[in-house]
């Protein structure tokens, strides 16, 4: 087991990890933060992504302990005071989910994609968004909300 | 004056989801992130081999090893099971159906059949341990494809079913031979309907959590089907139905893959009862790959007989469909969901269809998406373009000259389409993509031998869903009912409940459903509460499959209301003293005709809910179940056309346009419904395009990961255009039909026409699924024109 320290969605916690933990169970299962869920083995989905030190990483393919002494901020850390953050209204106005079950990763990957590209054209969030799989929406309304969070 | 009040209405509107504001914030109910007290984990051992004698099973190291709490092979458990997993659609009297125990007790039949469990304290310890299971296998010669399955001396994946046939299911109507050697023209074309992996994101999870002391178990599985489970699980389990509760919480997409009875929802359920604690399992994505039911998998034959303008007059079709290993909850009933419409939306005369189910080595393969219909669309739209190259027409000629136009239609296999408008759709996608220009422009292309070649594809489809009248799925051997229900419970202080027995999963039937409620009872859209998937308090249902929910379980819900209305009528006439006649209803309100004297549907839910003065007999309380059995399917048809550019030099195929022409009767949540348009037929260019799962010789799984099997993302997909015709149901009062799966339906056929259209100055008349570069690039070295 090692002790690991690491800031999540501004509070800091510390816990004893099996070092072969991956940083999503460790926030799901350790934490209790499930929102950030599981959809793949091999890092391919994008369910799973959250932020580390500000940009999005796929949390199934780093330990936990990889994250030691750094900021990880997951979907439950994303709105503010009860208010949305412009990422997850996009997403609601423009229905931009329909199981939801990618959804996490997927607003969690265009609030990163949003940071470094803040004007991105339809085509380069398309290739942006590769990374993360949705088998309900067709990514058609996903990509017009994420030009609508560029703009709000 | 009656008053009139300025009322939102919200049927037609594009209401935002009610679902969302969980989902987006991680308030989620996933059967992963529930947990109980003591709960343990379940891991399944699973056979590398795709065919095996099982000699031994030694669990005994994983028993000793750290955090397990029992392991079990399939044969210690054989004395749990009352039954077998059941197979709901033995669709042939003689059908041959394999016994299919929730581990196997003697024999694997394809790489991935469970063989033993273990439950330990951790998910991780679950897996460790179940490495440490030890089973002694005598691999045997396996069978992976359909056609190799029914050749001379194949390997048999059950000795007592030889040529590992499974049914042969046939209808005929008219005289097809006649009709056939009458023909002027005919065409025979042969397409594959590769095998293809559902991936609902979301993979399967269970969680059985027992009463012990009442023998009660509650099940939480991220499945389509709460209700069909709890009967069917109770059969096979033993446990009374009535200790049975089973749970859908959020559900991640199904996509058909959740609507099945599944060895580990059976295992989980015989180990909470055996070992007296929660039990928990969650399907890892290789797994699910294994483990999870297929879709498609079929070799189609089809046989058009024409006058020499190409007027059809009849189709044979002939079909070999592979089952897996064993019949799934709806395995052998998918072709016969297609079978009926593979005369498209054209009138013919003659019909006659054979399909052979047949066994592989495989995971099974079930509903996914459209099941049994895209195949059929695909089949009949392919071959339409091959008609039309034959009689020299254009294929938006040939569909004209043929389209029934006449509503309702009996079409040749015998069922009645109830509306339509296939010109009507056509006609407005013809409009929207720019056929004439685009027809110019690929001529110019082809005329300077351009490299990137442009190709139009036409895709006028009309299916059947709803899934259906009762009687009608008696006859087609199916087991159970197509009825549907929905209980309305109108609250004394002024909100709404309302109860359904469909299950979404991603659907938006919270949103939909609340907006038909609002408009019929004069409510805001979130004074309606809607509550599923929980046998406890929605017991009474038949979940959510084959785009059923709007057109059975919505029209249920609509009843429901009526009937509300019509008690809160009689109370309100009481309360105001005159006669029912004289009230009008409108926006909630009951008024007295020519005065400004009313009673609101809420302010009745009060007096009922006091019970102070109603009228004599009255029962207390306003609230009604209506049971909606359908009269007809529901027939959803349209046009979809796609556009691509084909790169002759690398075979790669670029999406350029695709426009979507649908009619779904009236719509509801436009913006729900144009994403489920969009999805579906995201899901069907993947099929067309990127997605085939496949076996080796041994019969491993080669695309056994997400890495291997390629699911679309954003980078491969376009902006969809979307439209509609309307041609409302007769058959409901709101003249809806399903809209769930009319994009797989569609989509597929009018890809491949485009690529093949694109590549007919080359000779290439087909190009197999999916059209990947290599293999478009295959067919135009063996075109042979240019």
């Amino acid at each position: 087991m090692k002790r690991i320290a690491i800031t999540v969605n501004g509070a800091r916690r510390e816990a004893e990890v099996e070092p072969r933990e991956l940083l999503v169970y460790f926030l799901r299962e350790g934490l209790g933060l499930n929102g950030t869920v599981v959809g793949c083995d091999t890092s391919s989905c994008g369910a799973c992504t959250v932020l580390l030190d500000g940009e999005s990483v796929k949390s199934c393919t780093l330990l936990a302990v990889q994250a030691d002494g750094r900021e990880v901020t997951t979907i439950e850390g994303l709105a503010e005071n009860g208010r949305l953050h412009p990422v997850q209204q996009a997403f609601h106005e423009h229905h931009g989910l329909q199981c939801g079950y990618c959804t996490p990763g997927m607003v969690m990957a265009t609030v990163s994609l949003l940071q470094e590209h803040p004007d991105p054209s339809e085509d380069e969030i398309r290739h942006l968004l590769e990374g993360n799989l949705c088998r309900c929406t067709g990514y058609q309304n996903i990509v017009k909300a994420v030009r609508a969070a560029a703009t709000a | 004056m009656a008053v009139t009040e300025e009322r939102k209405t919200y049927v037609g509107e594009p209401v935002a989801r009610k679902e969302d504001a969980r989902l987006l914030t991680g308030q989620t109910r996933w059967v992963d992130n529930l947990s109980a007290q003591g709960m343990v984990w379940m891991a399944v051992v699973r056979s590398p081999f795709a065919h095996a004698r099982i000699r031994s099973v030694d669990v005994s190291a994983a028993g000793d090893a750290e955090g397990v709490i029992a392991a079990f092979s399939g044969a210690d458990l054989r004395e749990e099971w009352a039954a077998g997993l059941p197979c709901a659609w033995p669709c042939t009297t003689d059908i041959r159906t394999p016994d299919h125990w929730p581990l196997a007790p003697d024999k694997a039949r394809f790489a991935g059949d469970g063989v033993a469990v273990v439950v330990a304290e951790t998910r991780a310890l679950a897996k460790d341990a179940a490495a440490l299971v030890d089973v002694d296998y005598d691999p045997l010669d396996a069978v992976t494809d359909v056609e190799a399955a029914v050749a001379e001396g194949a390997p048999l994946v059950h000795d007592e079913f030889p040529d590992n046939g499974c049914y042969t299911w046939s209808l005929q109507a008219g005289e097809v031979d006649r009709l056939f050697s009458e023909a002027a023209v005919t065409v025979k074309e042969r397409y594959r309907q590769q095998r293809l992996i559902p991936n609902a994101i979301e993979p399967r999870a269970v969680l059985a959590e027992p009463t012990p002391a009442t023998g009660g178990i509650t099940l939480y599985s991220a499945t389509q089907i709460p209700h069909i489970l709890r009967t069917t699980l109770s059969m096979v389990t033993g446990i009374p139905e009535a200790k049975l509760r089973i749970v859908a919480p959020d559900v991640g997409g199904g996509f058909g893959s959740k609507l099945n009875v599944y060895a580990e929802e059976a295992l989980a359920l015989a180990l909470a009862r055996r070992l007296g604690r929660p039990i928990k399992w969650v399907e890892e994505r290789s797994e699910n790959y294994l483990a999870t039911i297929h879709g498609r998998d079929v070799v189609q034959e089809i046989e058009l007989a024409a006058d020499a303008e190409g007027r059809i007059s009849a189709v044979r079709v002939r079909l070999l469909a592979a089952m897996g290993a064993y019949l799934q909850l709806v395995t052998p009933g998918i072709p016969i969901l297609g079978a009926y419409i593979y005369s498209g939306a054209y009138d013919v005369q003659g019909y006659d269809f054979e399909c052979r189910g047949v066994f592989t080595h495989t995971t099974p393969t079930d509903a996914y998406r459209g099941a049994g219909r895209p195949e059929a669309t695909y089949a009949i739209e392919r071959a339409m373009d091959a008609l039309a190259r034959e009689v020299g027409k254009d294929p938006v000629e040939i569909r004209r000259l043929n389209f029934i136009t006449e509503f309702p239609a009996t079409i040749a296999s015998g069922l009645e389409i109830d509306s339509g408008d296939f010109h009507g759709a056509l006609d407005k996608a013809l409009g929207m993509v720019g056929y004439d220009e685009l027809r110019s422009e690929q001529a110019s292309r082809r005329d300077r031998g351009d490299r990137m070649q442009l190709g139009v594809g036409l895709s006028t489809y009309v299916e059947m869903c709803g899934l259906a009248p009762s009687r009608v799925l008696r006859a087609l051997k199916y087991v159970a009912g197509g009825w549907d229900a929905a209980e309305v419970r109108c609250l004394p202080t002024g909100t709404v409940q309302v109860i359904i027995g469909t299950s979404p999963h991603g659907q938006g039937h919270v949103t939909t459903f609340s907006q038909i409620v609002a408009d019929r009872l004069g409510v805001d859209v979130d004074d309606v509460e809607v509550v599923h998937g929980d046998t406890m308090v929605a017991p009474l249902g038949m979940d959510t499959y084959g785009s059923r929910s709007l057109a059975v379980g919505g029209v249920a819900l609509w009843h429901a209301t009526e009937k509300i209305v019509t008690k809160a009528r009689t109370l309100a006439a009481h309360e105001l003293e005159v006669a029912e006649e004289d009230l009008e209803y409108e926006n909630g309100r009951f008024t007295v005709r020519g005065t400004d004297r009313s009673l609101s549907v809420a302010e009745a839910a009060l007096h009922a809910w006091t019970g102070h003065n109603l009228p004599d007999g009255m029962e207390p309380g306003l609230e009604a179940t209506h049971v909606y059995d359908p009269p007809n399917f529901s027939w959803p048809g349209g046009a979809h056309i796609c556009v691509v550019e084909v790169d002759t030099e690398t075979g790669a195929v670029h999406l350029r346009r695709y426009v979507a022409v649908d009619d779904v009767g009236t719509v509801i949540n436009p913006m729900v419904v144009d994403g489920q348009v969009h999805g579906g037929v995201a899901q069907g260019i993947g099929q067309a395009l990127f997605e085939e799962a496949l076996y080796d010789e041994g019969g491993n799984l080669t695309t056994g990961s997400m890495l291997s099997y390629i699911i679309p993302s954003a980078a491969e997909l376009i902006d969809l255009e979307v439209d509609r015709v309307e041609a409302p149901s007769p058959t409901n009062p709101m003249g809806v039909k399903g809209v769930g799966e009319t994009g797989t339906i569609a989509s597929t056929a009018a890809v491949v026409n485009a690529v093949v259209d694109a590549l007919s100055p080359y000779g290439v008349t087909d190009v197999d699924m999916p059209a990947k570069p290599e293999r478009v690039w295959r067919a135009i070295q063996e075109g042979g024109a240019r």
